[in-house]
């Protein structure tokens, strides 16, 4: 392994090191509190590794959800990610022996770093990917980790902590805002759930809600591609 | 097996098999439709997740939302102002901690 693409990966890696390893310790902290200790928050980080799912897994976990609400929140939740592999189809196609842990360990956040498609020059293309996925998810694992273990003897309570699972989103949805031409998938995604939640409550609007993103961006599809064509 | 750790069984597989599909059913050829999704649908799923997340917040019961909404705005402000995440992110939750810990 040659330590310049390990540098280039790294590098590369350095803007999400902080955040998952802060939403990683909040995630520990919260399994904590739900009575889940260390070795759960490992093993969640490490076979489930899904941010937002892992942070709504708590709430399946200490309510003891059953096995088909797991599965559907899941596949609500994480709907998300079939679109990150579809747009990342081509560019993994000759990625060999790495391609099923690039696959596995595509986030948000590792697919916000590749899906660019840049490498650095003069650096393997599948081992700097491989090592931009595997750093982001050790990261992961290690917030994940601590929090768990140092969550309860920190000298302050942690009470709010959850919000980081939020601001991750607002966060993101206006990151979004500021780069796209488009704002209409962004308000149909905001509105849409918006007004499920109004109609089903609070328990049953997530299918319907994507069930209405679907169709209201099925039937803009006209419209919508006049614009600029995928640029995936 | 535990239930739990039954549970995590499915998150992991539920996962899984949702980052791995489009790589076996679209091996060739991606029909333009799913292209589109593959477009369109990321920015509004973000903001579904951030309706997801509020879901629960309780507006015509004090504190009628108002550390949600103020948490948020500072999330958003910072976020267009400096266009870090991490920033933002950690900021908002601080100033969500404080308000709910200390003002309300």
């Amino acid at each position: 392994m040659k330590t310049n693409v390990i540098r280039h990966a790294f590098a590369a890696s350095l803007p999400v090191m902080a955040g998952y390893l802060v939403l990683g310790f909040g995630f520990g902290i919260l399994m904590q509190d739900a009575g889940y200790g260390v070795l759960w928050a490992f093993a969640m980080s490490l076979l489930i590794y899904a941010g937002s799912m892992q942070y709504v897994g708590v709430g399946l976990l200490s309510g003891g959800a059953s096995v088909v609400a797991t599965a559907v929140t899941t596949v609500m939740v994480n709907a998300r990610h079939l679109f990150y592999s579809i747009s990342m189809i081509e560019r993994y196609q000759d990625a060999g022996r790495c391609k099923p842990y690039l696959i596995f360990a595509l986030t948000d956040e590792t697919y916000s770093l590749l899906c660019d498609g840049s490498v650095p020059d003069g650096v393997d293309a599948n081992r700097y990917r491989l090592l931009v996925s595997a750093f982001n998810q050790s990261y992961w694992v290690l917030g994940s980790v601590l929090g768990s273990l140092l969550g309860p003897v920190l000298p302050f309570s942690t009470r709010g902590i959850e919000f980081s699972m939020t601001a991750l989103f607002i966060a993101s949805f206006t990151e979004q805002w500021l780069t796209a031409d488009d704002h209409i998938p962004a308000l149909t995604g905001l509105l849409g759930t918006l007004l499920c939640l109004l109609i089903f409550g609070a328990d049953g609007f997530l299918i319907p809600a994507m069930l209405l993103i679907t169709a209201v961006l099925t039937l803009l599809r006209g419209r919508l591609r006049s614009g600029k064509e995928a640029g995936v | 097996m535990n239930h739990a750790a039954l549970l995590v069984a499915v998150m992991a597989l539920a996962t899984a098999l949702l980052r791995f599909l489009p790589f076996l059913v679209f091996q060739k050829s991606v029909p333009p439709y799913v292209l589109y999704l593959g477009r369109v649908l990321p920015s509004a799923i973000i903001g579904m997740l951030v309706v997801y997340c509020l879901r629960s917040t309780a507006v015509f019961t004090a504190p009628f939302g108002i550390p949600e909404l103020l948490a948020a705005l500072a999330v958003v402000v910072l976020q267009v102002w400096r266009r870090s995440a991490l920033l933002s992110i950690l900021a908002g939750t601080v100033v969500y901690m404080v308000l709910i810990q200390l003002a309300f």
